[in-house]
């Protein structure tokens, strides 16, 4: 069993973050994992992805040229990535922030309106919790016991004080 | 067994150099290796070493040969037109027979080039870049845990053998993020047992008795005969360092129609293309030389009567395919897969490559 996630959004929606909680829960899991983000000249605002191999052999390829599961933040990362989904994937894209609709008809497309979710909570900075929450859940890629200890480990010290509302935006979007 | 630790690649690299006993970095940021003076600049005062920020590379180089021969253990890194500035350095320590370890996290090129990985430093490290009848041991891990390896055990070889050690790796390795076991914490060398374990490094000849003892590390000797005489020294050294040195990986050579020649980040995407050429009924194998210099040349006699074709994979335009050739000797055609200018291909496209190679030859 291989998966293969990518992330995408723009400098500052969290999307490293996402792909780094997923890699350090697989890895928890005992699972064979890469991370590997897109580097380059880049600044706040700018673009931002990462690539997450999952899989139970060691992985031999961290990069992707089909996913599994493709996760789009904001509109321009759906336009540039809706064809990395393979036939039958699952496409999760922010529909808070993207008015339009995916147009592949062979993979799965899940809206998650992440920002308006993590607004009603009071914080639409927890968007990407939202997100990560209807990622994990959808596709199954990491358990819910994994990532909330990667959940309590990413808030404490200095962020212990936002523990509790990313909980609760984790597990928002499957509450519904 | 270790718990496994999931580390950025830099972090993991400069990590690994300490606990393999390394106490002195200097250093001056470039892309994608800048979190490996940032990390050192944290951690190695923590163990009493010395972390400094140098004003150019060639500033880090200088100041690695003066640490170096007096004996202290030093790890340094930059990318690829960083090393480039280090070359004259690395000739005189290659030639004053200077030890430490040199970590190219590789960028595209030439000139100042691009920030995405390559591998087009294949000829500067392997061949030298620097003046003068020299070689510098070169390893090229392709995942994290063979590069922690390689990193950790490579301050050891480069004072065994006097010898700078290149290790290169690529942007890539250097920004993903893998499951590593980081090895054990090596005792590092105390600054009063250097004279006595390094019976070369200058240390100050209070101890021995007065200068007619003083041990000298040079690179000037203007006598063409004693030139020579040190050049056959230091190459006769090279050769009984080579076993120790070379390496490499082979799998699955018997029967294989199509054998890869691959180091580092390609290495691991072919090992995708060969799943895929498999299900594809083609059977490819793989020789991966962990070492560039020396060059496994040895594992090129384990290629069998059933290969028609041997490719060089690599991320630049056919500087792997130099050694390959010599080699390979004649023995079965040889054929580049290439992209340059910081472009990974896919294992599809690979995969492809590969096959419209094997239809022409039938």
């Amino acid at each position: 069993m291989i998966q293969k996630l990518f992330f995408a959004g723009s400098g500052g929606q969290g999307v490293i973050l996402m792909g780094q909680m997923i890699a350090y829960a697989s890895m928890y899991e005992n699972k064979e994992v890469t991370f590997l983000p897109s580097y380059g000249p880049e600044m706040r605002g700018g673009t931002a992805n990462c690539t997450v191999v999952v899989s139970d052999k060691p992985v031999s390829c961290p990069l992707v040229y089909e996913a599994d599961v493709v996760v789009a933040m904001n509109l321009p990362s759906m336009t540039r990535f809706e064809s990395l989904v393979k036939p039958g994937g699952m496409l999760f894209y922010n529909s808070s922030l993207i008015p339009q609709k995916p147009t592949r008809t062979d993979i799965q497309t899940i809206p998650v309106p992440a920002n308006d979710i993590a607004m009603e909570m009071g914080n639409s900075r927890a968007a990407n919790m939202v997100m990560l929450g209807a990622v994990a859940h959808g596709s199954g890629v990491a358990g819910d016991e994994a990532l909330d200890k990667i959940l309590a480990k990413v808030f404490s010290g200095k962020k212990a004080a936002l523990l509790d509302l990313n909980r609760k935006a984790f597990h928002a979007y499957s509450a519904q | 067994m270790t718990e496994k630790v999931l580390m950025k690649g830099n972090e993991a690299f400069a990590e690994a150099a300490m606990r393999g006993g390394c106490r002195f970095y200097f250093g001056y940021p470039i892309t994608p290796q800048s979190e490996i003076p940032e990390y050192m600049s944290r951690e190695l005062p923590k163990r009493g070493g010395c972390f400094v920020q140098a004003e150019s590379e060639l500033g880090a180089i200088n100041m690695t040969y003066g640490a170096g021969a007096a004996g202290g253990c030093v790890f340094i890194s930059s990318s690829s037109p960083g090393i480039a500035l280090m070359q004259e350095g690395l000739s005189f320590m290659a030639s004053a027979e200077v030890p430490a370890v040199i970590l190219n996290v590789s960028r595209c090129g030439p000139g100042i080039g691009g920030i995405q990985p390559g591998q087009a430093d294949y000829f500067q490290a392997t061949r030298g870049g620097g003046n003068g009848d020299y070689h510098i041991p070169v390893f090229a891990p392709y995942n994290m845990q063979e590069a922690v390896n390689l990193i950790y055990e490579a301050p050891s070889l480069a004072y065994k053998w006097r010898t700078p050690v290149i290790i290169l790796a690529d942007g890539m390795m250097g920004q993903m993020m893998e499951p590593v076991a980081l090895p054990p914490e090596k005792p590092a060398l105390e600054a009063k047992d250097i004279a006595s374990q390094a019976d070369w490094a200058i240390t100050g000849y209070d101890d021995r008795g007065g200068p007619q003892n003083r041990r000298v590390v040079k690179s000037l000797r203007l006598q063409p005969e004693a030139l020579e005489e040190h050049v056959e020294h230091l190459f006769a050294r090279y050769a009984k360092a080579a076993p120790e040195f070379t390496r490499y990986e082979a799998i699955g050579l018997e029967d294989a129609e199509i054998v890869f020649v691959a180091y580092g980040t390609i290495a691991r995407l072919t090992l995708e293309v060969m799943d895929m050429l498999a299900e594809q009924g083609i059977k490819a194998g793989l020789i991966r030389p962990i070492s560039l210099w020396p060059f496994p040349e040895e594992a090129f006699d384990k290629i069998g009567p059933a290969t028609k074709v041997v490719i060089s994979a690599e991320l630049s335009k056919g500087q792997l395919l130099d050694d390959v050739k010599r080699a390979v000797c004649g023995r079965f055609p040889v054929e580049l897969i290439y992209r340059t200018g910081g472009i990974i291909p896919t294992s599809l496209e690979v995969t492809e490559k590969a096959k419209a190679i094997l239809e022409g030859l039938q």
